[in-house]
């Protein structure tokens, strides 16, 4: 169905212990979209992406990204995948002993023979064009607000300008202007820097305002995947719920 | 490490002058991986004369290639000359329109004003300034101890007597294998050094003084005491700073639960209750350390290590030994309790304040032990 994917999940089983997150789960992302997962508490929508960037190995299935088998085992593949996907995680992650600025430069380190100061520059650059104040970038990440320590993960995960992005919760625990504003920017970026994004949510808002695309995670599978107008059309209990709800009505009207 | 193998046509610039303007062409991939490359070759462009980029061969690109056609543009604009882009990506041309202006080169930062030796006075005077406000807290905590044992005594009702059980349970029994087997070999130690030392003089019997004197009156709950303030200050430190990041003090608070009386009397009441057995516990392996050892290097009897026992050493040694308990119990306890409420929100000051109070309760208790020695020494017992 999705032209061009660069990433391509086949029969992903995922397990802890007896408990099965996943079973048989498929997807596909093609470029340039903005994929939303979403699902209920449990329903393994972080380890999904903890499986596809390789912190959590699956217990079977085929990992693809960008052409490479990542469950091949073999090292080389995830050298080359790793440079071109960026991660951020629900709280920024950010290193607590550097600056914002020095936890954007970390990634840039793997560029061979970057001058010092053009590697402090570029790492500006991002903090910046993520929205942050030029100051930010000497503050220590304890200094910063939630919001801002997000966005700073963000501006590390696009340090290489990579070609996907991953995102888990990007809005959570933003009030609703911030979190419009980090909508308005995901959306911005992935555009003007070509992204695919893969964007793990639970905000309705951040759906109607952002993605290309949704995948309903349920039943230990990727139950369904469309476009919102297509969800607001299936007919599954929970899918219903979900997308017809009274929240789902209100940001329905806004977006 | 490696290179993105798709678009593998390298970069190329190239400038050729026409008159008053310069025609520059990049082509290829321009990303940052080429950046360093890239910056080299148009720094050394000259600013005298305009320039129109023909960057339509550009076959990859990202923003650090586009903030490198920025900063071009600035610097020839700056020289007053003109910068047109030809022609370029789509794409390219937004991005570069997107990070214009952004990362302005910072003016290199002040260097930090030199530090003369008034200023290391400075430093020395806040220094002992704090000491003295911590023991002013150490105090301060102590203080509220007290007064929230004593409010127990009245109300026994808000005494939360399993926590105090649990807590002797964890302060005192589970440390009981660790004090024993660290004081028994204390005392090997010590018979198998003085039976070499004092064989020289021929009173090996003496040996016996030796190992009772030193551990009943000194070793045995100094031993203790730094073990446990190494076991227990830590735990408590992580157990009340953990809650302190996790807002359950403030709950407590907003509950109407006094966190002094509900974490720290229990804690501190535990110590002091513990402490003393695990330093009779101490007095005990020590001595059976010493007396296996005596046996088996100088063949003093156990009738006989006994009988020397009792002669040469007054129970007044135990009674001092262990009537520093509860004083280094209470510091040890205080101290890990104070750290623990200092702890803030993130998790690197929890093991700030976790060592921290390690190194305070060992240092404490050691000076404490000072003290003692001289009191006890003026007094003549």
């Amino acid at each position: 169905m999705a032209a061009d994917p660069v990433i391509r999940l086949r029969g992903i089983d995922n397990r802890f212990g007896t408990q099965v997150v996943h079973e048989g789960l498929d997807l596909e992302v093609s470029r340039g979209e903005i994929l939303g997962v979403v699902g209920g508490s449990g329903t393994g929508k972080s380890v999904l992406l903890k499986t596809i960037v390789g912190l959590k190995p699956p217990n079977a299935g085929r990992i693809e990204v960008l052409g490479r088998d990542l469950t091949s085992g073999d090292p080389a593949a995830r050298a080359a995948v790793e440079d071109r996907w960026g991660v951020m995680f629900q709280d920024g992650a950010l290193f607590s002993s550097l600056t914002v600025r020095e936890n954007v430069e970390v990634p840039l380190g793997h560029v061979p023979d970057l001058a010092p100061a053009t590697r402090r520059a570029l790492a500006q650059l991002k903090v910046e064009m993520v929205g942050l104040p030029a100051s930010a970038g000497d503050k220590y990440p304890s200094e910063l607000s939630g919001g801002m320590r997000k966005r700073a993960g963000l501006a590390r995960a696009l340090a290489l300008d990579p070609e996907i992005v991953f995102l888990d919760e990007p809005t959570a625990g933003l009030d609703p202007i911030g979190a419009a504003q980090f909508d308005q920017l995901i959306h911005g970026l992935s555009r003007a820097l070509g992204l695919t994004v893969f964007l793990v949510t639970h905000d309705l808002d951040t759906l109607y305002a952002v993605c290309d695309r949704v995948a309903v995670l349920a039943e230990r599978r990727v139950l369904v995947t469309g476009t919102i107008e297509e969800m607001a059309r299936v007919d599954h209990p929970w899918v219903h719920d979900y997308f017809h709800g009274p929240r789902a009505r209100a940001a329905r009207h806004e977006g | 490490m490696s290179e993105p193998e798709e678009s593998a046509a390298p970069l190329r610039i190239t400038s050729a002058e026409t008159g008053e303007t310069r025609a520059l062409e990049i082509a290829g991939r321009l990303t940052v991986f080429e950046v360093t490359e890239a910056e080299d070759r148009l720094a050394a462009l000259p600013a005298d004369r305009d320039i129109a980029a023909d960057l339509s061969g550009l076959t990859r690109f990202d923003t650090a290639g586009a903030w490198l056609i920025a900063r071009l543009r600035q610097r020839i604009e700056a020289a007053g000359q003109s910068f047109r882009i030809a022609a370029a990506p789509a794409d390219f041309e937004a991005l570069i329109a997107r990070v214009s202006g952004l990362a302005a080169p910072a003016e290199p930062a002040a260097p930090a004003p030199r530090r003369g030796p008034l200023d290391r006075l400075a430093d020395l005077g806040e220094g002992v300034y704090r000491a003295g406000q911590g023991a002013g807290v150490f105090l301060g905590v102590f203080g509220l101890f007290l007064a929230r044992l004593g409010r127990a005594l009245r109300h026994p009702g808000e005494f939360r007597l399993t926590a105090l059980v649990s807590h002797c349970e964890d302060v005192g029994l589970r440390a009981v294998p660790i004090v024993s087997l660290l004081s028994f070999l204390i005392g090997v130690v010590l018979a198998f050094q003085g039976a070499t030392q004092l064989r020289q003089f021929g009173a090996e019997v003496f040996v016996v003084d030796l190992i009772s004197i030193s551990i009943l009156r000194e070793l045995g709950i100094l031993l203790t005491s730094i073990i446990v303030a190494g076991r227990t200050a830590s735990a408590f430190t992580a157990a009340i700073g953990s809650m302190k990041m996790r807002e359950e003090i403030d709950a407590m608070r907003t509950l109407g639960i006094d966190p002094a009386m509900a974490l720290f009397v229990p804690r501190i009441l535990a110590l002091i209750l513990m402490l003393p057995i695990l330093g009779l516990v101490a007095n005990v392996m020590g001595l059976l350390g010493g007396g296996i050892m005596s046996l088996l290097v100088l063949d003093i009897s156990p009738a006989m290590f006994l009988t020397r026992l009792s002669e040469g050493t007054d129970i007044a040694n135990v009674l001092i030994g262990l009537s520093k308990a509860p004083v280094f119990a209470v510091i040890i306890g205080v101290v890990g309790c104070n750290a623990g409420m200092r702890v803030g929100s993130n998790a690197e000051s929890l093991g700030r304040q976790t060592s921290k109070a390690v190194v305070q309760a060992i240092f404490a208790v050691i000076v404490a032990d000072a003290i003692f020695s001289i009191f006890f020494a003026e007094l003549g017992v």
